[in-house]
């Protein structure tokens, strides 16, 4: 299957968890929000440029902000997100060039805790600009803060949940692809 | 010159990243003030045509629970009809139709249309439901929406041909005017965004006696929704002293969880009243009309 195919399903499948499944569940609580269809934008090969990372990330926040009528929200977290992407995989990517040999991240290409880390640094960027965009518009200061903590809690159990539930079979990169 | 083209080119992801910010940040603000944002007509087509494709397959879990309601329903109305009564004096006459006025003179003022949910959410600040009718089936912006059992659901808020978007009890922007039952006291309805279970009812004066359990109705003073449905029952007084206000939790009659049927109803006056409102406002207060 060729990279942009299996991303567009990837697409439709993340956007559709989020908004039929995540956002319908009777939630737990009023600040735990499950958040996983950003996982899409992680999941990215490392091959994309960084101008296609940013317009694929905000047309991702903009799908979902279209279902969920809160426009502009998921859009300006994802570019965030997108944003910051590369640089994160920068520090935490092995340097030396024969050990990064996979096509996307992932546990297995990166390793359990470099891969963690990843996650954790974009989820807290992806919920805290978010958080941070709804409570300009209701809410107080320390409902933003406990927000923030509860959902990138809930999201990183979701996102390792997903890891250990569908463990992608990766291929090597060759220069033959 | 040529400097600055480098300086771009060198920076162009950083660019494009803050230009993106701006559109996002653009739709975020202006949507809110206006419930409008470009593009959003067909977008809300397209989401629409989706989510109705998934509640066809949602509608079977729910048959069970939305068949009682609407049995219940008609059980009400039943007992209505004109043949459980026994009419003491031939010469009184029941007359009832479907034209704007009857015989007595009596106007119609509310239309009711039904529709059908085909998304809905309790789990956001600002909750919408979405609904399979549009501007085609002449649903226009703030019309009232009741749900099949006869309890307040929200106020219609965007339209596109086939469907429209409802702004739910359960947004934090949202006021609907409401009363007690007992003593016809009106306050306003709102929703403080946290337990979608509750809502919260502000400006009955701390002189009015009232007591847990009691009924709030949508009131006589709404220009939207037609009075006497029921928003939902008292769960909490809570006594405001330094305002002398009382501050009532309130829990909702309609389940927002499983929301299937609904109806909307239209005043056929609301434009006129709101104009009139208005144009009064503006009569009293420019100090033209103010001289002695």
């Amino acid at each position: 299957m060729s990279d942009l195919l299996r991303n567009i399903i990837r697409f439709a499948f993340f956007i559709a968890a989020q908004h039929y499944v995540l956002n319908r569940v009777p939630h737990l609580h009023q600040y735990i929000v499950p958040y996983i269809y950003y996982l899409f934008i992680l999941w990215l090969p490392f091959s994309i440029s960084r101008i296609n990372l940013l317009i694929v990330g905000f047309i991702t926040g903009l799908t979902l902000d279209y279902f969920t009528n809160q426009i502009g929200v998921h859009a300006a977290a994802c570019t965030l997100v997108a944003y910051i992407r590369p640089f994160v995989i920068n520090i935490l990517a092995p340097k030396d060039s024969s050990e990064f040999n996979y096509r996307e991240p992932s546990p297995k290409a990166m390793g359990w805790t470099p891969y963690l880390v990843y996650a954790l640094i974009l989820t807290v960027f992806h919920h805290g600009y978010m958080t941070f965009l709804q409570w300009l518009q209701f809410g107080s200061f320390l409902d933003f803060l406990v927000k923030v903590v509860s959902t990138t809690g809930i999201s990183m159990l979701l996102i390792i949940t997903t890891e250990l539930l569908f463990p992608r079979r990766l291929k090597f990169r060759t220069n033959t692809a | 010159m040529k400097n600055i083209f480098l300086f771009i080119r060198r920076y162009f992801t950083f660019f494009a990243f803050l230009a993106l910010q701006a559109v996002a940040l653009w739709f975020l603000f202006n949507y809110n003030r206006f419930h409008r944002a470009k593009g959003l007509g067909w977008a809300n087509e397209i989401t629409g045509r989706i989510n109705s494709q998934f509640d066809k397959g949602e509608d079977f879990f729910n048959l069970k629970e939305e068949n009682k309601r609407v049995h219940r329903t008609n059980d009400s109305l039943m007992n209505l009809l004109r043949g459980n009564f026994i009419k003491p004096d031939t010469s009184n006459r029941f007359v009832k139709d479907s034209i704007p006025y009857d015989t007595l003179g009596h106007y119609r003022r509310y239309i009711w249309r039904d529709a059908k949910v085909v998304y809905t959410s309790v789990n956001a600040d600002k909750n919408y439901i979405q609904l399979n009718r549009g501007s085609n089936a002449g649903i226009k912006d703030n019309m009232a929406v009741i749900n099949s059992d006869g309890s307040a659901v929200g106020v219609v808020v965007n339209v596109s041909p086939n469907f429209c978007q409802v702004m739910s009890l359960l947004h934090v922007q949202n006021k609907v005017k409401g009363e007690l039952k007992k003593s016809g006291d009106f306050g306003t309805v709102e929703w403080d965004g946290k337990d979608p279970r509750y809502l919260t009812l502000k400006d009955i004066p701390g002189s009015v006696k009232i007591e847990k359990g009691d009924t709030v109705l949508t009131s006589k003073v709404s220009f939207n929704f037609p009075p006497g449905f029921m928003i939902g029952t008292i769960q909490e007084v809570i006594a405001d002293k330094s305002t002398n206000f009382y501050v009532l939790k309130i829990k909702t009659a309609a389940n927002f969880y499983n929301l299937q049927q609904v109806f909307v109803v239209e005043n056929i006056q609301y434009d006129e009243q709101v104009k009139l409102n208005e144009a009064t406002k503006k009569k009293i207060e420019d100090p033209k009309n103010n001289q002695p």
